[in-house]
């Protein structure tokens, strides 16, 4: 028998598990996982957990389990065998060491990614059942302390990094000013009532990454858009409420986000390049709040590119030279099927693309997603162990001459980035918008 | 909604040329119209890093090295948020607020324009000025501020105890509290967001007592009982009673004073009205998934929208309601439960007659505006509109719009249409 | 033993039908109001083209990239259900019943044919449970129900056989026979081999959700 080599993960120490552990009970560990059991959940989880004959063919389709030597613990169906189906079997009835190994996999070791859906021969979507569990986890008190400090800052300022109301508009005047050093008669019009698109960011973009304003805003000119931005609270589309589980508040967020777009008046709503972003606003939170779709349609950076240099409003000066790879993001390629546009775009503004394996809809996740790179420093490295498969698929393009890394997601740039020097792979990693600024023709 | 009983309903058609004013300046920003239709402004840039207003072809006195945000309240002054020498405040028709700040935004304006207040940020704290007095006491951080209807008072979400921003335990303990003209509540919150203030200068707001417990807070007290969500409150104007949706068993109802006050369950359930006699409270509501409609003390309407409903009004009769409705991708008007048949790329908030009978509203349909009154069209595409204004006798429609570059202020007999 | 025989092939095994038939459509009916009941929005993105589309594409061998990456259990595994739902419906001595009981004039398999389709589920099933014990991530999962659930389903083959060649015993294991392929029947809608019966509905709701909201294949 080959039972696999591997290190034990050691107790992570996490304020916001440890903390919360401290103050719980079994009772309220039982009701709690059946109030979920029982009164949130429905046929999707019954159906799912009796139907799932436990022949592990999701195995392959998870990079934890890729990375981590085919450890059974980290397939998809062994999560769910260490969490609900124990949870079940035992009526809640569950000890709090139990509940803590709990949480750590289904916050830290699932990604949510749903390419093992695709490999389950039913379709099980393992995904859809961690989320019970951080939710479980969440009524419980028990989720990472990073993760849910971002669902604070969710809740008091509707945005992912504690920004405050005046140092958003200051930031993107501040944007507008540099970019007309370049372009004079830039404009990030802010507040402009009938315009035809919302352009809404995720927190980081002001906080750290200014410059994807300043390029976008570049973009939007060039392309000669009826665009607007909102000064107001609702400009944030991002969302770690809906990876905690704390689904009430991710609706309040995503209700500030949609009505601040319908007090525009705008016919769209752009976003920039984030996949999680995209999942909340097009498929987790528009939903809860009983939208069936977005009230007002939502367009992802890719679909945005694409229809600009479609229709000839963008055009490229000089394409890009160094040979390119393009990372699918899931939430925007097995969320919404944009790969094929995203080629388009790559291909029209790069010279040379070349393809990684797998890719598209089976492309492997970055193991940042689904909330996982927000718990934090703590499980850094699980993450970036957790998708050594990455690292491989990486140097394998690399190996065939592709040097610059495309992806059109904050947190596929994050967690690539933490794979790119911690596996030193040495590819330039940029966002389809970094080089669109770069290449376009500008006035 | 100022007095428009003195405003020209003679004139037929007044312009103002608004093209030209391109020459003068290096740029000019979208334009602005006043409510009695006799002023456009816009903001213009002069030089690098200089800035004025250009109303009606005249421009401000003094320039400012910013200005954002241009409105005219509805007694038609002319606001900005402007800034000089890396300081920010307000200017009416050209004239700067006593006060500056490191950073003023979201002006509010009382119902009938006299008030205004604004956010203020001053050396990292968090406050708001109404009409140029600022608050005494200021907070590291202030969110969702409101001006009362009468503009007397102003409250905003504040942060009462400093808390780092990893700090869960802390922040669950309660850090934020709501402030009525500077004046903090006697407890914290976990959150306190959405508010409502009434003639009396009443504050209720809706907070949450843990990361799980929801409820309404009147004046920093709660109500008895917790929910698991709760939307916006409001003052009944006649009961005084707070009213509100809950959110029970993954289900929303309307509740006043924390007890149910419509047995219906809704799936969605927010922006209660009360009628202006008092006498019904509306809201919108979801039916089921993805089927939007008002609900009418309780009861729906028997038509449902598929995408969006929004922009509530009543008639001042209290006897019509119209909103806008977003049906299968398409923009429209519902009166009453039934929708129009005409439908728009997009369209603005409807207006009603004083006499109820009539509702209009400006429509956008391939890039270009136009004014449908009861479902009947103008003849004219242009290509800038604003909401449209019934006289006081209801008879005839205040049309503002741009075409070919000039302004026209027209009125219009209601009989036109169609 | 001819008692015990004429019960399980008379009441006993009408009875196996009918809570096997029963059964199944009771757990269908309970899903959809569960689904009726908590999770209605899944009915607005069901939609008929990607269900079928999802499900062609997981009932054709090869046709989902697992399959391909997997291809001695996707050979394994179509070998096995298609033996496994044909032989015993088409079986000769079965057709006959199925003619004397209920007067239904079936087509039936050639012995031989019919044997070597045996021989593949008892195989198949040996290779399950080789699989269960062998891979790591496999035996993870795998509880005593799992090999119970295997037992099950081989035992009307190893009976069958055994009683069809008469090598032994041909009362004992033709009664053994019996009782074992009802009291599989009767399993399926409650126990883990109800994913015959939910197979279709996740598959069509993957299907729709993938191909309806999100625009990507699912295989
Ligand atoms: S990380 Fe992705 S593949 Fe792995 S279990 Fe989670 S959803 Fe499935
Ligand atoms: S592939 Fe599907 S049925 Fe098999 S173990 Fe994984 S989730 Fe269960």
């Amino acid at each position: 028998m080959n039972e696999p080599v591997k290190k034990v993960a050691e107790i992570i120490p996490d304020e916001g598990i440890d903390a919360g552990l401290a103050r719980l009970t079994e009772d309220r560990i039982e009701n709690t996982i059946l109030r979920v059991l029982n009164g949130e959940t429905g046929a999707r989880l019954k159906v799912y957990v009796e139907t799932c004959i436990h022949c592990g063919l999701c195995s392959e389709g998870c990079h934890y389990y890729l990375s981590y030597d085919k450890d059974p613990r980290y397939s998809p169906a062994g999560k769910v065998k260490q969490t609900l189906w124990e949870m079940i079997r035992k009526k809640g009835r569950v000890d709090k060491a139990f509940m803590r190994q709990a949480v750590v996999i289904a916050a830290t070791q699932c990604n949510m990614c749903k390419r093992c859906a695709m490999y389950c021969p039913f379709g099980i979507d393992v995904a859809y059942l961690m989320s019970v569990v951080r939710r479980i986890t969440h009524l419980l008190g028990l989720t990472p302390q990073y993760i849910q400090a971002t669902a604070h800052s969710h809740s008091v300022n509707m945005n992912q990094m504690w920004i405050k109301e005046d140092e958003w508009p200051d930031t993107l005047q501040w944007q507008e000013d540099e970019a007309r050093s370049e372009i004079p008669h830039l404009r990030i019009p802010l507040e402009k009532e009938g315009a035809d698109i919302m352009y809404s960011v995720i927190g980081p973009e002001p906080k750290f990454q200014a410059q994807l304003i300043y390029q976008a805003a570049v973009i939007m000119n060039v392309a000669g858009v009826n665009w607007t931005m909102p000064a107001t609270p609702g400009w944030d589309n991002s969302d770690m409420a809906m990876f905690t589980g704390d689904n009430e508040l991710m609706g309040r967020i995503k209700r500030v986000h949609f009505e601040t777009a319908g007090r525009l008046k705008v016919k769209k709503i752009v976003m920039g390049e984030c996949g999680h972003a995209f999942r909340s606003v097009y498929d987790m939170g528009n939903r809860w709040l009983g939208w069936k779709m977005p009230p007002i349609p939502v367009f992802h950076a890719i679909e945005f590119y694409y229809d600009m240099i479609r229709e000839g409003r963008i055009r490229i000066a000089q394409k890009y030279a160094e040979p390119v790879t393009f990372h699918d993001p899931c939430n925007v390629v097995r969320g919404r099927g944009l790969h094929e546009k995203a080629r388009y775009v790559v291909n029209a503004m790069c010279d040379t693309l070349i393809e990684m394996h797998p890719n598209r809809e089976h492309n492997y996740c970055c193991c940042a997603g689904g909330g996982v790179i927000n718990c934090g420093p703590p499980y850094k490295m699980v993450r970036i162990d957790g998708n050594r498969i990455k690292a491989e698929q990486l140097f394998a393009v690399k190996a065939r001459g592709a040097r610059t890394l495309i992806a059109p997601c904050h947190n596929c740039h994050s967690g690539l980035e933490d794979i790119n020097h911690y596996y030193g792979l040495e590819m330039n990693i940029k966002f389809i918008g970094d080089i669109l600024y770069q290449v376009m023709k500008k006035p | 909604m100022a007095d428009t009983i003195a405003w020209d309903w003679q004139t037929g058609e007044k312009s103002i040329p608004v093209g030209n004013s391109n020459s003068r300046f290096e740029w000019v920003e979208e334009p602005y119209v006043s409510y009695d239709g006799e002023r456009v402004a816009s903001i213009v840039n002069i030089a690098e890093g200089e800035f004025t207003v250009c109303v009606n072809g005249q421009t401000w006195e003094n320039p400012f090295e910013k200005i954002w945000h241009l409105r005219f309240t509805a007694d038609d002054r002319l606001t900005a948020l402007v800034s000089d020498a890396g300081e920010w405040t307000l200017a009416v028709d050209g004239v700067s607020w006593e006060n500056r700040f490191g950073y003023v935004w979201n002006p509010l304006f009382s119902q009938d324009g006299r008030s205004i207040a604004v956010s203020f940020q001053q050396d990292r704290q968090y406050g708001m000025a109404l009409n140029d007095v600022p608050w005494e006491e200021t907070y590291g951080n202030l969110t969702d501020p409101v001006l009362s209807p009468d503009g007397n008072h102003t409250a905003a979400s504040v942060q009462v105890i400093p808390t780092g921003e990893v700090e869960i335990r802390k922040f669950q303990q309660g850090t934020i509290s709501a402030a009525k003209d500077g004046v903090v509540w006697d407890r914290p919150f976990v959150n306190v967001w959405r508010k409502a203030m009434n003639l009396n200068g009443d504050l209720a707001a809706e907070v949450r007592l843990t990361l799980y417990d929801y409820t309404i807070a009147v004046n920093g007290s709660p109500w008895e009982k917790t929910f698991g969500g709760v939307w916006e409150p409001i003052f009944h104007p006649i009961s005084g009673a707070v009213i509100a949706p809950v959110r029970v068993k993954g289900k929303w109802y309307l509740a006043e004073e924390g007890r149910l006050l419509w047995s219906t369950p809704f799936d969605q359930l927010w922006h209660p009205v009360v009628s202006p006699d008092g006498k019904c409270i509306v809201a919108i509501v979801a039916t089921g998934f993805g089927k939007w409609t008002v609900a009418v003390d309780g009861r729906a309407w028997r038509h449902v929208f598929s995408d969006f409903v929004t922009d509530m009004t009543f008639s001042s009769d209290s006897r019509k309601i119209a909103v806008i409705v977003k049906d299968k991708e398409r923009w429209s008007i519902a009166v009453q439960g039934t929708a129009w048949n005409n439908t728009f790329d997009m369209i603005w908030k409807p207006v009603f007659s004083p006499d109820g009978a009539h509702v209009a509203a400006k429509v956008e349909r391939g890039g270009k505006y136009t004014m449908a009154l009861d479902d009947r069209l103008w003849r004219q595409d242009c290509e800038a509109a604003w909401d449209p204004l019934f006289s006081p006798d209801g008879t005839r429609l205040l049309v503002k719009t741009i075409e070919d570059g000039t302004y026209f202020r027209r009125v219009i007999p209601v009989g036109e249409f169609g | 033993m001819h008692d015990i025989y004429q019960f399980v092939s008379g009441p006993l095994a009408r009875l196996a039908f009918t809570v096997f038939v029963i059964g199944s459509l009771y757990r269908l009916v309970q899903m959809f109001v569960l689904v009726y009941r908590k999770e209605k929005f899944i009915f607005s993105f069901m939609s008929w083209k990607y269900s079928l589309r999802s499900i062609f594409h997981w009932i054709i061998p090869f046709a989902a990239v697992n399959m391909q990456q997997q291809p001695i259990m996707t050979l394994v595994t179509f070998t096995f259900h298609i033996c496994l739902l044909v032989t015993p419906v088409f079986l000769l001595s079965h057709a006959v019943l199925w003619e004397e009981r209920w007067n239904i004039r079936l087509w039936s398999l050639p012995d031989q044919l019919s044997d070597i389709m045996t021989l593949a589920v008892i195989g198949c099933c040996f290779f399950f449970w080789g699989r269960r014990i062998k891979l790591p991530e496999v035996r993870y999962l795998t509880f005593a129900s799992d090999y119970a659930l295997l037992g099950m389903v081989a035992a009307p083959f190893v009976t069958g056989l055994i009683a069809y060649h008469q090598w032994i015993d041909y009362p004992f294991f033709m009664i053994l026979h019996i009782l074992s392929g009802e009291i599989l029947l009767m399993a399926v809608p409650f126990t883990r081999l109800s994913h015959m019966l939910f197979w279709p509905f996740t598959r069509a709701y993957m299907g729709s959700e993938f191909g309806n909201v999100r625009h990507a294949r699912d295989w």
